[in-house]
């Protein structure tokens, strides 16, 4: 697989140190499952953190600490290390990590209009992430974004007024940009997308549709 | 010459040998420097502590995931206790990367695991060349609670000799994980 559209580095800092939406994790960790340019990005941003941990302040820890730790070591009550790869296993063109929210199973669709379909993996407020279903050739309505909108190929390609998207690649899109991303003719397009605020359909009818859709 | 770091001695005698003493030297390394983090970030002393108990029994549970050749202890201690702080504040698991399957054990990599350690060697220097604000703005971008457009302006900071070494590493992490692969 040939990516071309990758995570930005300051996105790869921020899931490195734990301050992103968990619907932007989502795509992070399905980006770095696949891409190696990625992966070493963010582990060079742990490093970096490690580093800093090494040489940050210190918060002196109470007396029975260390005794409290040792008892714990016998009672083995936390998860093997075998069960996390397995719940994180990838499934088809489904990485690890979206395959996980999926538990394992493949997603059960529905109907989001105009031959589009969806299934939500995480909701939460304004923030989601969705797996969306676009039959080849369809175009998904024209929008605006009201924050930040990540959208990965999972399978087949699409392209917008910005470029040309295929397996692995995420396009950012953020409040300055209005698309309109068509499915490559041929098999459907499956696309893992993440946003932290609605989107703004320009056109009636999706606008409409809008709270049916829940994007 | 560089000899392996203590930290790393430590952690491998308690991966190999299940060496408690060795475990022991670590949580008193790394205990006062996750409590350090975790309070920055914003949370209580006593959540803190809670949190550094979890973490360190993490780190004695996955001892066998630890690979001196991909990370430096430092570094593999930092990735389990941010994945733990996220876990909690959301009471949900965090979407985490697959694993990479490796295969070659890792002493046969005697020269990447000093190779990595100057890499760390030389950003700490880097790190400690910055000017205080420089270094504190980092600090808060990796240990503290910035946001994520915070953590772009802190990263986005002409920091010439951090931004080498960063780089530096990188270059380095996606020739091993090449090998890995191939
Ligand atoms: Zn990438
Ligand atoms: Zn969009």
């Amino acid at each position: 697989m040939t990516v071309t559209h990758h995570i930005h580095d300051s996105m790869l800092a921020a899931y490195a140190a734990g301050r992103l939406p968990q619907a932007f994790e989502m795509v992070v960790a399905a980006h770095v499952s696949l891409c190696d340019h990625c992966r070493a990005a963010l582990e060079t941003h742990q490093f970096v953190g490690g580093t800093l941990l090494e040489t940050g302040q210190t918060e002196d820890l109470s007396a029975g600490a260390l005794d409290t730790l040792m008892a714990r070591l016998d009672d083995n009550l936390s998860e093997a290390p075998n069960e996390v790869a397995q719940v994180n296993r990838r499934m088809g063109i489904y990485p690890g990590p979206v395959a996980r929210a999926l538990g394992q199973r493949p997603p059960r669709w529905r109907a989001a209009g105009g031959g589009v379909r969806q299934t939500i993996l995480f909701e939460n407020g304004k923030s989601s992430a969705r797996l969306l279903y676009i039959p080849g050739g369809m175009a998904v309505p024209d929008h605006g974004h009201n924050g930040t909108e990540l959208t990965m190929v999972l399978q087949g390609a699409f392209h917008d007024e910005t470029g040309h998207f295929g397996p692995g690649d995420v396009e950012i899109a953020d409040e300055s940009l209005e698309h309109t991303p068509i499915a490559d003719p041929g098999p459907a397009c499956i696309c893992l997308a993440a946003t932290d605020a609605r989107l703004r359909f320009t056109s009636l009818l999706p606008r409409l549709a809008q709270p049916f859709l829940r994007i | 010459k560089i000899e392996r770091s203590e930290q790393t001695e430590w952690m491998l005698a308690v991966r190999d040998d299940r060496d408690r003493a060795a475990f022991a030297r670590l949580f008193g390394f790394f205990g006062p420097r996750i409590k350090g983090m975790l309070m920055r970030s914003g949370m209580s002393g006593a959540a803190a502590e809670d949190v550094v108990q979890d973490v360190m029994l993490a780190v004695w549970n996955k001892s066998a995931q630890f690979d001196p050749a991909r990370a430096p202890v430092s570094a593999w201690i930092y990735r389990i206790a941010r994945n733990r702080q996220v876990d909690l504040a959301r009471k949900a698991a965090r979407p985490l990367p697959e694993e990479i399957e490796t295969e070659t054990p890792p002493e046969a990599d005697a020269g990447q695991i000093l190779g990595l350690q100057q890499e760390g060697a030389r950003l700490r220097d880097a790190l400690a060349r910055l000017g205080p604000e420089q270094r504190e703005m980092i600090a808060r971008a990796y240990l503290g609670d910035l946001t994520h457009s915070e953590i772009q302006a802190a990263t986005g900071l002409p920091m010439g000799t951090i931004k080498s070494r960063i780089r530096l590493g990188l270059e380095r992490l996606r020739h091993e994980l090449k090998d890995l692969r191939s």
